[in-house]
C-alpha cells in the first residue's frame, strides 16, 4: 500500500516538475510548481513529518507561490519566445540529464545500505510537540537568527520595491 | 729597509695630483709635478742602490722587502714584496733615468697640444706600473705591473682620441697584448700548481733543483706560456702587429713605452725566469728561433717604409728580436745589455724623429724631407750618434751589445749568426737610409722655416747621445755575473769576426750610395723587383691575413650567435616569454567572467557535478561523516 | 490483474532517487530557461528536492533534526523569494524586459 501511494505521488511530482521546465508561459510553470509542492507535502506525511507537511502547504504553496503569481501577473510577463536552437542541443540535453541522474542514483545507492523501508506511521517524532521542543531547546539560536533574517528580508524588499518608476 | 715602495709611489702621486686637479693647474705646475715625481724617483733609486752597495761591488744577494700579505688562500700565500738584485738595479736605472729624460723632453714636445695634464698623468701612471713590474718579487705582482703598462699603453696610444686610427691602434695594442697575457696567466696557474707558490725566491730555488727536461714536459709548458706572454708585450712573431700601429701616439710615448721600457718587459721577465728556461732547452730554442725570425722579418719591412716613425718601429721589433736571440742562446746578460743600449739609442732615435717632426710642424713622411742638416743641426748631430750606435759601428754602445749576442748565437747555431749578421747589415742600411733621406740633399717639403727645437728638447737628446756613444763601456755582463754566469771568451773564426766588425760600415756605405750618390737607384730597383717590393711594402699582408682569419670570424660569430641568438633570442625571449605566457593565460581565463548570468550558472553546475563525481568514484566524503 | 511485485515498505533509496530527479530537473530549468521568474521557480524546485532529502534522512535516523533543518530551509526560501522578486521588479522597471540574457552589464 505504501509503495503504491509513494509511486503515485512521486509520479505527480515528476510530471509537474517536467511541466515546469517545459512550459513557456510563467503562469503555467508557477501552477506546476504548486502541484509539485502539494505532492511533496503528501510524501512528507508518509515519512512521518506532519508538521513539515503542514508547513510546506501553508508557507510554500500558500504564501511563496502566491507571491510568485502576484509578481507574474503584476509584470504581465508574456510567453517566452523560442530561440532558434541547433538540433544537436535538443537531442543532447535529455541524455545528459539522464546521465546526471544516473550518477546521483549510483552515489546514493553506494552510500545507503538497503536495510529497512518506509512505512506510514513508523515515525512518531515528527509531531509538533517534538518539533517545538527541539526548536526551542536545541535550535533556539538559529530560530532567533532566522527571525532577524526575515526582518532583513522585509526591509530589503520594501526598499527595493518602493523605488518610483522614473 | 730601503723603503723601496717610495720609488713607484712617487709617480703614482704625480698621477693622482695631475689626474685629479690638473685641469686647473697652469702648465708650469703640471710640469713640475710630472717631471719632479720621476726625477725624485730616480734620485731615490740612486740613493737606495748606493746604500745597498750596488755601485761598489755589493748587492750579490737579493734584497727583499716584504710589506703586507695580499692573498692568503689555502697553500697560496702572495705578499706585496719588492726586491732588488743586480738585474733589478739595471732595470731601475734604465726606467727611471730614461724616463726622466723623456719627461723633460715631453714638456717641450707637448707644449702646444691639448689635454696636457692628461698626458702627463698617464705618463706618470705608466712609470708607476713599470716600476712595480720591475721591483716585484712574485709573479702576480709582476703581472699587475704587466697589465698596468698595457693599460697605459692603450691610453697613451689612443691619446688623440678624436682620430679613429689612433683609437683603433690603441684597441689593437690592448687586444693583442691581452692574447699574450692569457698565455702568461696560464703560465702563472701552472707555476702555482707545480711549485705551490709564486714568489721568485721559492720558485727559482725549487726550479734549480729540478732535472733538465729534454723532452716536452711541464717545465717546457710553463716556459712556452711565459714566452707567449713575452711575445705579446715585446712584439715578437706572431704578436708584433700592434707596435707599428702604436706610432699613432705622441712621439714621447713611442720613445718611452715602445722603445725603452714597456717592450723590454718581456725580455726582463724571461731573464728573471732564467732558472725555468734553463731547464727546458726546447723552450730556449723556440725563444731563439722566434727572436732571429722576428729580427730578420721586421728588418726587411723597415727597408721600404716611408714614415720615419714606422721605420723606427720596425727597427724596435727587429732589435727586440736580437734580445730574444741573446736570451735564447743562453746569453741572458747579453740580452739585458742590449736592452740597455737599445734604450739609449732607440729612445734617442724616436725623440730625434720627434724633434724633426716638431720642426716640420707635423710632417712624418721621409719623401717630404731632405736637406735638414743645415736647418736643424743639433737634431742632425744627435740622430747621427744614434744611427751609428744602432748600426753597430765599432766602439759605439750598440756594437758591444750586438757583438756579444751574435757571438753567443754563433756558438749556439752558426746559421743564426749569419742571419743575424745579414740583419745587422740591413739595420745599418735602413737607419742610414732614413738619415740620408731626411738630412741630405734638397729640401722636398713645403714648410717654409723648419726651426730647431728648444733646449728643453735637445738637452735630454744630448745626454742620450753621449750614452749611445759611450754606454757600451758599462760592462753589464760582468756586473750581472752573479745571476747569469758568463761563458768563456768568444771563439769566432776570423771570417766571422771580421764580418762582425765591418757589417755596419758596409750597410752605411750602401745606403750612402743609394740615397746620396745615386738617388735614382732605389726607384729603379723597386720597379725591377716590383712584386717583392709590393709584398714588403705592405708588411707581407700580415695584418690583412689576421683580419680575415681571426678578427672577422670572431666579430661575425659574436654578432650572429652570441648577440642575436643567445642574448636577444634566448635571454630576452625567456623574459618576454614569461610576460607573454601570463598574458595568454589571462586571455583564456577572462572568458570565465562573461557577464552572462547563465554562463555563471553553467559553471556552478559544472563544479557541483565534478564534486559529485569525485565523491562517487573515490569515496572521498569532503568532511561529511556518517 | 497481474501481481506486480511491489515491496512491503518503500525502500528509502526511492525517496532519494526522487529527490535527485527533482533536483536535476530544477538544474535543467535553471540553465535553460530565459525568463527570470521561471529561473527563480526552478531554484525553488531545487530547494524542495533538498527538503525531501532531509526529511528522508530524518526518518532513517528516527530523529527530528532533519525536520528542523527542512523548516529552516523553508524560512530562508521565503525570505529569499521576497527579496529576489523585489529585485526582479526593479530590473523590470529599469529594463522593461524579463530576459535573463539582457541583464549583462558586467560583460567584458
Amino acid at each position: 500500500m505504501d509503495a503504491i501511494l509513494f509511486l503515485l505521488f512521486a509520479a505527480i511530482a515528476v510530471i509537474c516538475a517536467v511541466n515546469l521546465v517545459l512550459q513557456t508561459h510563467p503562469i503555467s510553470s508557477a501552477l506546476s510548481l504548486v502541484g509539485v509542492m502539494g505532492a511533496l507535502a503528501l510524501l512528507y506525511l508518509q515519512l512521518g513529518g506532519e508538521f513539515i507537511a503542514a508547513a510546506q502547504l501553508i508557507v510554500y504553496a500558500g504564501a511563496i507561490m502566491v507571491l510568485f503569481i502576484f509578481v507574474i501577473m503584476l509584470l504581465n510577463a508574456g510567453k517566452e519566445r523560442k530561440l532558434p536552437r541547433k538540433l544537436w542541443v535538443t537531442f543532447a540535453g535529455v541524455p545528459l540529464l539522464a546521465g546526471f541522474i544516473a550518477i546521483a542514483a549510483f552515489v546514493i545507492h553506494r552510500m545507503l545500505p538497503v536495510t529497512e523501508g518506509v512505512k506510514f506511521g513508523s515515525m512518531t517524532h515528527g509531531s509538533p510537540q517534538e518539533i517545538g521542543r527541539s526548536l526551542f531547546q536545541t535550535y533556539l539560536l538559529p530560530f532567533e537568527v532566522t527571525s532577524v533574517l526575515i526582518l532583513i528580508a522585509i526591509l530589503g524588499a520594501v526598499v527595493l520595491a518602493s523605488k518610483e518608476i522614473e | 729597509m730601503q723603503n723601496l715602495w717610495i720609488i713607484p709611489l712617487l709617480p703614482l702621486a704625480g698621477f693622482a695630483l695631475n689626474g685629479l686637479f690638473g685641469r686647473r693647474f697652469p702648465k708650469a705646475v703640471i710640469n713640475t709635478i710630472a717631471v719632479g715625481s720621476v726625477l725624485l724617483a730616480f734620485l731615490w733609486v740612486l740613493k737606495s742602490l748606493s746604500a745597498l752597495g750596488a755601485f761598489s761591488g755589493g748587492l750579490e744577494e737579493t734584497h727583499v722587502e716584504h710589506y703586507f700579505t695580499w692573498i692568503q688562500s689555502g697553500v697560496l700565500n702572495i705578499g706585496v714584496d719588492f726586491a732588488v738584485d743586480r738585474l733589478t738595479a739595471v732595470m731601475l736605472l734604465i726606467v727611471t733615468g730614461i724616463g726622466t729624460l723623456i719627461h723633460i723632453y715631453a714638456v717641450g714636445y707637448m707644449a702646444h697640444e691639448g689635454g696636457y695634464y692628461r698626458f702627463f698623468a698617464y705618463l706618470n701612471l705608466f712609470m708607476f706600473f713599470m716600476l712595480t713590474l720591475v721591483l716585484a718579487q712574485n709573479f702576480l705582482l709582476l703581472f699587475v705591473g704587466w697589465e698596468g703598462v698595457g693599460l697605459c699603453s692603450y691610453l697613451l696610444i689612443g691619446f688623440y682620441f678624436t682620430e679613429k686610427f689612433a683609437t683603433d691602434a690603441g684597441n689593437k695594442a690592448f687586444i693583442v697584448n691581452r692574447i699574450g697575457d692569457f698565455g702568461f696567466s696560464l703560465a702563472i696557474f701552472l707555476i702555482t700548481i707545480h711549485f705551490g707558490t709564486l714568489d721568485f725566491g721559492s720558485v727559482f730555488s725549487q726550479a734549480k733543483a729540478l732535472p733538465i727536461e729534454t723532452s716536452p714536459g711541464w717545465i717546457t709548458a710553463i716556459a712556452l706560456l711565459l714566452l707567449v706572454g713575452a711575445t705579446g708585450k715585446s712584439a715578437q712573431i706572431p704578436l708584433y702587429v700592434w707596435l707599428p700601429d702604436a706610432m699613432a701616439g705622441p712621439t714621447p710615448v713611442s720613445a718611452l713605452i715602445h722603445a725603452a721600457t714597456m717592450v723590454t718587459a718581456g725580455v726582463y721577465m724571461i731573464a728573471r725566469s732564467s732558472s725555468i728556461f734553463l731547464h727546458s732547452p726546447l723552450a730556449l730554442n723556440v725563444v731563439a728561433v722566434i727572436g732571429i725570425a722576428t729580427a730578420f722579418f721586421a728588418a726587411t719591412i723597415g727597408l721600404v717604409q716611408n714614415d720615419i716613425k714606422k721605420v723606427f718601429a720596425y727597427s724596435t721589433v727587429s732589435q727586440l728580436g736580437y734580445m730574444f736571440v741573446g736570451l735564447g742562446t743562453g746569453a741572458f746578460s747579453a740580452g739585458i745589455f742590449h736592452v740597455m743600449t737599445h734604450a739609449f739609442f732607440k729612445a734617442l732615435l724616436f725623440l730625434g724623429a720627434g724633434s724633426v717632426i716638431h720642426a716640420l710642424s707635423g710632417e712624418q713622411d721621409l719623401r717630404q724631407m731632405g736637406g735638414l742638416a743645415k736647418k736643424i743641426p743639433i737634431t742632425c748631430g744627435v740622430l747621427f750618434c744614434a744611427s751609428i750606435a744602432i748600426a753597430g759601428v765599432p766602439f759605439t754602445s750598440g756594437y758591444f751589445s750586438k757583438d756579444l749576442i751574435l757571438e753567443s748565437a754563433y756558438e749556439y747555431a752558426p746559421w743564426m749568426f749569419w742571419v743575424g749578421l745579414f740583419t745587422a747589415g740591413m739595420t745599418a742600411f735602413y737607419v742610414f737610409r732614413a738619415f740620408f733621406l731626411a738630412f741630405t740633399g734638397k729640401y722636398r717639403g713645403k714648410v717654409h722655416h723648419p726651426h730647431e727645437s728648444p733646449f728643453v728638447m735637445w738637452g735630454p737628446l744630448a745626454i742620450l747621445a753621449a750614452l749611445s756613444l759611450g754606454g757600451g763601456f758599462i760592462n753589464i755582463p760582468k756586473y750581472l755575473e752573479p745571476l747569469f754566469p758568463l761563458a768563456e771568451g768568444s771563439k769566432l773564426p776570423p771570417l766571422a769576426s771580421f764580418s762582425l766588425l765591418s757589417v755596419g760600415l758596409v750597410g752605411i756605405a750602401l745606403a750612402y750610395v743609394m740615397y746620396v750618390l745615386a738617388p735614382g737607384l732605389p726607384e729603379s730597383l723597386a720597379s725591377s723587383f716590383r712584386p717583392i717590393y709590393t709584398l714588403i711594402y705592405n708588411k707581407y699582408f700580415i695584418d690583412e691575413a689576421y683580419d680575415s682569419a681571426v678578427v672577422h670570424p670572431v666579430i661575425d660569430g659574436s654578432r650572429s650567435l652570441l648577440w642575436r641568438t643567445i642574448d636577444a633570442g634566448a635571454i630576452d625571449g625567456t623574459v618576454n616569454g614569461v610576460g607573454k605566457t601570463a598574458r595568454a593565460i589571462g586571455s583564456v581565463l577572462r572568458h570565465a567572467q562573461s557577464g552572462y548570468i547563465r554562463s555563471y550558472a553553467g559553471w556552478v553546475v559544472a563544479g557541483a557535478i565534478l564534486v559529485v563525481i569525485v565523491m562517487g568514484l573515490t569515496g572521498i566524503s569532503f568532511g561529511v561523516t556518517r | 490483474m497481474p501481481e506486480i511485485p511491489l515491496p512491503q515498505s518503500v525502500p528509502l533509496a526511492w525517496y532519494l532517487i526522487l529527490s535527485a530527479i527533482l533536483f536535476s530537473l530544477g538544474v535543467a530549468g535553471f540553465l535553460f530557461r530565459r525568463n527570470v521568474i521561471t529561473v527563480f521557480m526552478s531554484i525553488e524546485l531545487m530547494l524542495n528536492a533538498v527538503n525531501l532529502s532531509f526529511v528522508t534522512f530524518s526518518y532513517k535516523f528516527k530523529q527530528v533534526d532533519g525536520h528542523i533543518f527542512s523548516f529552516f530551509v523553508m524560512v530562508v526560501a521565503a525570505a529569499e523569494a521576497a527579496v529576489g522578486l523585489a529585485i526582479i521588479l526593479t530590473i523590470f522597471k529599469n529594463r522593461q524586459t524579463l530576459e535573463i540574457d539582457e541583464v549583462s552589464s558586467l560583460k567584458n
